[in-house]
């Protein structure tokens, strides 16, 4: 049982069906000039035009990039270089995805400032904060979540949005995760995302720069561009197949991590559920046991067959818990991030609450607790 | 009556100095404080969450974690 569509779930059937067509129709160079290269350039502008067009954007502000982490490497790093004469201070919410963070540390590395702003309890920034840190001299960019990854909670990104307009700040919105799924906020400069956050595939990123925001390639030259015209195509279909469903699978999911957020919090003792409880994305959900350790919850669920993830340290490589969890206050051991898939039926889910109570109680038996 | 307790948690992962910390806790009465010598970088976050999820008052801040017993 896949519980853990936000890290990657399978291919959507649209996207794959889009992918192996085009795998025939799509393979050339797309920057070439005979017949078969027109064709690959003709069906990577029809991605790009699907693409804009559910984020938002205009096919020319739109280009795709090797992953939505590598997106939001450059969107940061051009921004903030086509800015250096005004500043190199990048703010941010202390919740951004690491991608964000890692760009904004290789800045801060190189004589740039990193300034980190707080959310509340439930991962919501604090919009006050984030307009006095935009209002400072030298800000070269802002970054905003449109929701977070990880407790699901939906940011202000238009209220932030027109603190960074007046002050002629260009606004960076991961739209990861949030892309497809809800009405995207539009006051943007820029916009990543990575099209597995979606179901499609994990090689495409995308990275989308209004027009008039000055933007600079971070990267040497490439005369090439990106050229997985089947990739795109795939990554188009499905955002635009999630788009087209959302108004089903949307409320269906959103019942589902009602039914969670209750069950949990009524069936463990000592359990916290996390994230804003009305504003968030409609597909996952993350909470908390006291007295376990992450790793053992997700290993012990992983033998009973539902894959699952966590935010707690011992989960993760560098040992150093959820900066998520962390920022918000809330316990960083015993953390569970349930992300439902297009199809998780209601009956998946029950099962998943009828073993979850047994195995926090035994995995708390055997420390004592 | 007693002065307090302190409880090492040094070289231990979370969750054990929460673990701990829950387990101890009741030793001490009413009003004292019990204080959590922890390396583990999760504690900062860990014992503060705690405190506030188990309705006690969290005292102090490193190097060591203090918390008042108040429930």
């Amino acid at each position: 049982m896949h519980l853990d569509a936000a890290s990657a779930e399978q291919l959507h059937p649209r996207a794959r069906e889009t992918l192996l067509a085009a795998l025939d129709s799509g393979w050339a160079d797309p920057a070439a000039l005979h017949a078969s290269g027109r064709r690959a350039r003709l069906l990577l502008d029809n991605a790009r035009e699907v693409v804009a067009t559910l984020l938002g954007a205009r096919p020319d502000e739109v280009s795709f990039a090797g992953s939505g982490t590598l997106a939001t490497h450059l969107g940061v790093l051009g921004a903030a270089q086509a800015r250096a004469r005004v500043g190199s201070t990048v703010v941010h919410s202390a919740v951004e995805h690491s991608a964000v963070l890692h760009a904004a540390e290789w800045l801060a590395a190189r004589g740039g400032t990193s300034v980190s702003v707080g959310v509340d309890r439930d991962a919501r920034v604090d919009v006050e904060a984030f307009e006095a840190a935009v209002a400072d001299d030298g800000v070269a960019l802002a970054s905003l979540q449109a929701a977070n990854h990880e407790v699901a909670t939906v940011q202000p990104v238009d209220a932030v949005a027109d603190a960074c307009r007046a002050r002629g700040v260009p606004l960076l919105m991961d739209a990861s995760h949030a892309a497809g799924r809800i009405d995207l906020p539009t006051g943007w400069s820029l916009l990543t995302a990575g099209a597995r956050s979606w179901g499609g595939p994990a090689g495409v990123g995308v990275l989308a720069v209004r027009k008039g925001v000055r933007w600079r390639d971070p990267m040497p030259a490439d005369d090439r561009g990106f050229s997985d015209v089947p990739g795109a195509l795939a990554a188009a279909a499905a955002l635009q197949a999630v788009h087209e469903e959302r108004d089903e699978v949307g409320p269906r999911q959103r019942a589902l991590v009602a039914r969670i957020r209750d069950r949990v919090a009524a069936t463990v003792p000592d359990v916290e559920v996390v994230g804003d409880p009305d504003r968030r994305l409609p597909h996952l959900v993350t909470f908390s046991c006291l007295y376990v350790p992450g790793e053992a919850l997700v290993a012990a669920l992983d033998r009973l067959g539902f894959a699952v993830a966590s935010g707690s340290a011992c989960t993760a490589s560098t040992l150093e818990p959820s900066h998520v969890l962390a920022a918000m206050g809330v316990t960083t051991h015993g953390n569970l991030r349930v992300s439902l898939t297009r199809d998780t039926r209601a009956e998946d889910v029950e099962r998943f609450l009828d073993v979850l109570p047994g195995v926090v109680k035994d995995l708390r038996a055997e420390v004592g607790m | 009556m007693s002065e307090g307790l302190t409880v090492d948690c040094r070289g231990m992962r979370c969750p054990m100095p929460v673990i701990m910390l829950a387990k101890r806790i009741g030793e001490v009465p009413v009003g004292q404080v019990v204080t959590v010598l922890a390396d583990d970088p999760a504690a900062a976050v860990d014992i503060p969450a705690w405190c506030r999820m188990t309705g006690h008052e969290y005292a102090a801040d490193l190097p060591a974690y203090s918390v008042r017993r108040t429930a």
